[in-house]
This record gives structure tokens, C-alpha cells and sequence, in this order.
């Protein structure tokens, strides 16, 4: 579903990502883990399109195309869906208003017919139990004086409206409390079939105890230096980066 | 603009107006003369060189004449579903035979009413613009609406303006609303050619006791408009007045709003929305009178500067030693879509009263980039999320709006100017 070959990437000339390479398949749940400063949001960023970085080398193809020619708007039409690690407030808009634009041009670029606002509504219901929002809440403007779980349950929520063929949830549980945490889980797990794929970003491993990844990957100075099962995540939590960051340097002494 | 510009311009321009109100426009001459049209040195017109851009549009200067107006023509004019009564100009004579009568009311031509006091209101030693329109107005149009009518729906003032050999267009207006009547008004100009034109136009509004008089003013003639208005308000006791200022385009306009507080318990509300791109020039200078107490004054306006476009705004609140307990807000807030466009924002606050709440805030900001990837993120066209924001900014300017259809028609003019539809 998605393949990256040696994907460098740069911020205002400073090298970020130094050579990524990652093939993910439809049903798979990767994770993404490391330290500070290792271009892990970077990545998430590099793929949705955020212009501020300059992609210097490297290809990225998602489901046959080349994803990095595609503007913002048409890789999520094409199926990526990026959950923000901080979703913007935007006074004035209201999630419902702005989802059903959103929807409906997705649904255009498909070559859908648009929801019209009963089917819409009903969609809304149905997708709001999976992340347990309230109806209120979507009718305020986006994200505007939302709690930090309120705003991680509706990107959740969006997800689900959206029904993306790849997911990056990016440090999703940063800010979330343990109840959030788990309703959060839930939704993604809800949304999880053999033609989707995951990628989970994030620093800790206990958002993996209720999203279980097929694969763990640590990104280190832009390149993923070790990938595993999901005990290397485990691994992690009781020992920190220190001896991967040792390893690293280590070969690289040698070399 | 040297003097012999600034007489000729009174001289050929007098010379041919309208035989009524002589001792008015001889006055309206005088103090002319002795203003001249204001330099950009003059505080008041500091940011809109006006007397510049005249000198260079236009090279002669002479009243325009009514333009021959068909039906087809004031047919495609109107709004789009708009419900209501319409009155007809062009280049500011009235069209009887294309407006609706209005039952109830009295709308006659300015001439056959010679004892209107013109020129009370809107006194003519205050502006250049209002002494050249008091000395040179062409037959514009009285309105008189008696003591307790309810106008349920709203009166569209449609203007055809067209300027052929530098013709200035003078239209003068007076609307008197009775005690305890209510009326609204929207009025839309219409240009018939694409050649520069000046307009110079005023509006006196005399409103009684608890009156509630509403007057839109839609802007969107097109590049070529160069424009002075001044539309001023004297209010009583418990009255309430509401403009709403829609500027989408023009080459330079400058509205001048003033509002006289004359009564306790009356309530001014200003609002305006500018949204202009090209080499487009709106300048809003208001003015607000608290002669007496326990009034309130609420202004609002927005402005989206694109291109070239330059914006001023220049908002005045004069609340006098009586009117105590006052409240007075004033909001100005901008947005500039590019490195070369330009807002002159600046509120004055002149306060004698020691018992009351004023406020006023003005902000200058940019479209935010991060809001606007956001949205694409969702997969929403980049146009379109441009314009969901910048209408998310102005929306709290249109929900004033208190007429359903116009608020309707409104939202589509500002929709059609942002490139995108997303509010249905």
C-alpha cells in the first residue's frame, strides 16, 4: 500500500529524515517510535504534505502513485488521513459544516455523488458512538476551546467520517488522559479492516498496549535504525533509547 | 488640484444644475469655493488621495443627465429572489415608471417638495463633498414615511449609473421615518458602461421616537467607481439605527457614516464588510454622536484586503458631557492576503461623560497557514478552504444581517467573491 525508498527530507535547510525506507501492506499496524528530535512527526508531516518541508531525495508511492506529487487535498482524497498531534482550532467553522464539505469533495474526487444532509447526519450518528463525541460538540466551531481529549476524539471522529485507506496518527495519545486514551483506541481499532493500514506515531509504548502493532519500527537521527514485533516496543519502555542510540553509534564508529 | 480645477469643476457643474433650491446651492457653492477638494494634507483624507484620482479620471466636469432605461434592464438588475419594493435611478434621477408605489408612504421628487430642510442633517460646512452635492445635486428623491407604519418589507434603492463625457452624477436623498415606524432599506448600484465615473452622492435620514430604520449600502459596481458618499442619521428617543456597508469593489470609494445619538435609550449599530482585490480603495470613516444618556453604539467592521487593495478605517465616538451611561463598542479587525495590500486602521475616542463603557480594538492579521492545511489535510481544494476561513472571519459581520433573503443574497455575492460556496 505504501512504499517509501530512501526518503530524505529538509526544514529550512537542515536535513531531517536522512534516508527512510518503509514498505507498509494493507491490514498492517505499524508503530513508529523514538526519541525526541528524530523526525517521527517530521515523517507524518513529509507524507500529508505539509509544505514547509522540502523533500531533497527519495520516492513515496501509495497504492500505485507517486504520493509526493499529490497536492495536500488530493492525498487525502486518495486516502491518507493525518491525525494532528495538535489539531488547529479554527473559530467561526463547525466540524459538521466542515466535514461535510470535506466529505463531499472526497466523494467528488471518487466519483461519488455528494451525501445530502440527512444521509450525512445519519453517517454523523453512526460515527459518533465509535469515538463517543457529543452532537454538541460539532456544531461548535472546529476544535475551538476544546479539551485535549476533545480534540484527539475528533480527529478520531473525523478518521472514521473520512474512512481512509491509511491512517497516521500522529503522537495521538499525547494529552490524553487513560479514559481518553482508551476511547480513542477503541475508535481506531473499530476502524481497522484487512484493506486499511496504521501507522502510529508516538513516544511511548502505552498507546500500543490498546493499538497492538504488527510492526515496531525506531527512527534515530532520520533513519530508522531498528524494526521489530511488538515486544521491541516493550523493550523500549524498560529500557529507553540510550542502548539504541549506543548501537547506532557504535556501528558507526566501526564504519 | 490646482484652483482653476477646483473652479471650473463648481463652474461647469453649476452652471448646468437644476433650477430648484437656489438659495441652498448658492450657499453649498460658497462654502465650496472656500473648502476646495481636500489634499491629502487634510487629516480627514489622509489615506484617499481623492482630488488626484478625480483630476486624473475625469478631465471635464458637468452634471449627468437620467439615462433611457428599459424594463429588461431593471429586470436583470434586481436581486435574485429579492422580496420587495423597488425605487428606480439613474445617475440619481428617480424613475417613477420603473419603481413600485408604496402604500402608506410618500416618495416624491426632491423638487416638488421645496421645503425640505436639505442640508440639516448633513450639514454642508462639514465636508467638501457635501457643500459640492448641496450646490450641484441633481432632482433626487424624498421619502417620507408617517408615524407608526410597519414596513415589513424591505425598499430597494436601485441605481443605474453610466457617465458619459466626465459627467458627475449627484444624487441627494431624504427619508423622514415617523414615531414608532420601522422600515429598511438596501440600496445597489448598477453600472450600464465600463468607462471611470464620479459619484458623489448623500443620504439624510431623519428617524423619530422609537423608530427602527435599517439601510444597507451593496457596493459592487465594478473597478471603475469613484465615490464620496455621506450618510447621515439624526435619531430620537428610543430609536434604533443599523447600517450594514457590503464594498466589494470600486476604484475609490470613500463612505462616510455619521450617526447622531439625539435621544436617551437609542441604539446605533454600524456594520461593514469590505472584500477587495485589484487596486481597490474603501476608506470608512464614521462618526458617532452620544448627545444623550443610557444610549448604545455598536460598530463592527471587517475588512479582507487582497492584491493592491488598500482599506482605511477611521472610526470616531464623540460621547457629550450629558450622556451619561453610555455604552459604545467599536471593532475594526483585517486580514491581508498579500505582501502589497494595505489597511489604515485607527479608532478615535473623544469621551466628556465620566459614567460609561466604551471600547474599541482594531487588529491587522494574515490568513492562517496552519488552519488552511488543516483543512486541505481533510481533503478540502485549497480555494475552497481559502474561503471557509475568510468567511468564518467575516460570518459574525453577516449573521447582523436581520432579513433572511437579503442575508441570503448577501452571503452569495460574498461566496461568489471568494471563489467557493460552502454555506448552504
Amino acid at each position: 500500500m505504501l512504499s517509501i525508498k530512501n526518503l530524505h527530507a529538509s526544514i529550512e535547510g537542515t536535513p531531517i529524515l536522512k534516508g527512510i525506507n518503509l514498505q507498509v501492506n494493507p491490514g498492517e499496524v505499524h508503530a513508529i517510535m523514538g526519541p525526541n528530535g528524530s523526525g517521527k512527526s517530521t515523517l507524518a508531516s513529509v507524507l500529508a504534505g505539509r509544505e514547509e518541508y522540502e523533500v531533497t531525495q527519495g520516492e513515496v508511492i501509495f497504492q500505485g502513485k507517486e504520493l509526493l506529487e499529490l497536492s495536500p487535498e488530493d492525498r487525502a482524497r486518495e486516502g491518507v488521513f493525518l491525525a494532528f498531534q495538535y489539531p488547529i482550532e479554527i473559530p467561526g467553522v463547525s466540524t459538521t459544516n466542515f466535514l461535510r464539505t470535506a466529505l463531499n469533495q472526497i466523494r467528488e474526487y471518487r466519483g461519488q455523488e455528494p451525501l445530502d444532509a440527512v444521509k450525512f447526519l445519519s453517517l454523523m450518528k453512526e460515527k459518533m458512538a465509535l469515538v463517543e463525541i457529543d452532537q454538541k460538540l460539532l456544531s461548535r466551531s472546529l476544535n475551538e476551546g476544546f479539551s485535549g481529549g476533545e480534540k484527539k476524539r475528533n480527529e478520531i471522529f473525523q478518521m472514521a467520517m473520512l474512512e481512509p485507506k491509511l491512517s497516521i496518527l500522529d503522537e495521538t495519545d499525547s494529552g490524553l488522559d487513560i479514559d481518553a486514551l482508551r476511547i480513542v483506541s477503541n475508535g481506531v481499532n473499530k476502524l481497522k479492516s484487512p484493506s486499511t493500514a496504521t501507522i502510529v506515531v508516538t513516544h511511548y509504548q502505552r498507546l500500543l498496549d490498546y493499538i497492538v502493532p504488527d510492526v515496531v519500527h525506531v527512527l534515530y537521527q532520520g533513519r530508522i535504525v531498528k524494526s521489530g514485533s511488538k515486544e521491541l516496543a516493550l523493550e523500549l519502555e524498560q529500557k529507553g533509547y540510550d542502548w539504541i542510540k549506543e548501537e547506532v553509534d557504535t556501528a558507526k564508529a566501526t564504519a | 488640484m490646482s484652483i482653476k480645477t477646483k473652479q471650473e469643476l463648481v463652474q461647469g457643474l453649476f452652471t448646468a444644475s437644476p433650477s430648484n433650491f437656489i438659495a441652498l446651492r448658492e450657499q453649498g457653492k460658497e462654502i465650496f469655493l472656500s473648502q476646495g477638494l481636500p489634499s491629502q494634507k487634510s487629516e480627514e483624507y489622509r489615506f484617499t488621495p481623492i482630488a488626484k484620482k478625480l483630476e486624473q479620471a475625469i478631465t471635464r466636469f458637468f452634471p449627468a443627465s437620467p439615462l433611457s432605461l428599459s424594463k429588461e434592464q431593471v429586470q436583470n438588475a434586481l436581486l435574485d429572489g429579492f422580496e420587495g419594493d423597488v425605487l428606480v435611478f439613474s445617475n440619481g434621477y428617480y424613475h417613477p415608471e420603473f419603481s413600485n408605489q408604496i402604500e402608506g408612504m410618500e416618495v416624491s421628487i426632491l423638487s416638488e417638495k421645496p421645503n425640505t430642510p436639505i442640508g440639516s442633517i448633513a450639514k454642508p460646512e462639514k465636508d467638501p463633498f457635501l457643500s459640492l452635492n448641496q450646490a450641484t445635486f441633481s432632482d433626487g428623491i424624498f421619502i417620507s414615511i408617517p408615524s407608526k407604519f410597519i414596513c415589513k418589507k424591505p425598499i430597494l434603492l436601485l441605481n443605474f449609473h453610466q457617465e458619459l463625457d466626465g459627467q458627475v452624477i449627484s444624487p441627494r436623498i431624504w427619508i423622514e421615518v415617523g414615531d414608532f415606524s420601522e422600515v429598511t432599506f438596501v440600496e445597489q448600484g448598477c453600472s450600464l458602461g465600463s468607462s471611470p465615473y464620479f459619484v458623489n452622492k448623500v443620504i439624510e435620514i431623519q428617524g423619530g421616537v422609537q423608530s427602527q430604520i435599517s439601510y444597507h449600502r451593496i457596493q459592487h459596481e465594478g473597478n471603475q467607481v469613484i465615490e464620496v458618499s455621506q450618510l447621515e442619521t439624526d435619531i430620537q428617543r428610543g430609536a434604533q439605527f443599523t447600517s450594514f456597508y457590503l464594498s466589494l469593489s470600486g476604484d475609490l470609494i470613500r463612505n462616510n457614516l455619521s450617526l447622531h445619538l439625539k435621544g436617551s435609550n437609542s441604539v446605533g449599530n454600524m456594520y461593514g464588510i469590505s472584500l477587495l482585490q485589484g487596486k481597490s480603495l474603501v476608506d470608512h470613516h464614521t462618526y458617532v454622536d452620544h448627545k444623550e444618556p443610557h444610549a448604545e453604539s455598536n460598530e463592527l467592521y471587517k475588512g479582507i484586503f487582497g492584491d493592491y487593495s488598500r482599506g482605511v478605517f477611521n472610526g470616531k465616538i464623540l460621547v457629550r458631557k450629558d450622556a451619561q451611561k453610555t455604552n459604545a463598542f467599536q471593532q475594526n479587525n483585517n486580514v491581508l492576503l498579500s505582501e502589497d495590500a494595505l489597511i489604515n486602521t485607527k479608532p478615535q475616542l473623544e469621551i466628556w461623560a465620566d459614567d460609561v463603557k466604551c471600547s474599541h480594538g482594531c487588529t491587522v492579521g494574515q490568513l492562517d497557514e496552519e488552519a488552511l492545511f488543516y483543512l486541505q489535510a481533510r481533503g478540502i481544494e485549497k480555494t475552497t478552504a481559502r474561503g471557509l476561513l475568510l468567511f468564518a472571519f467575516i460570518a459574525e459581520v453577516v449573521d447582523k444581517i436581520q432579513i433572511e433573503s437579503l442575508q441570503k443574497y448577501i452571503i452569495t455575492l460574498i461566496q461568489e467573491r471568494l471563489g467557493s460556496k460552502f454555506r448552504t
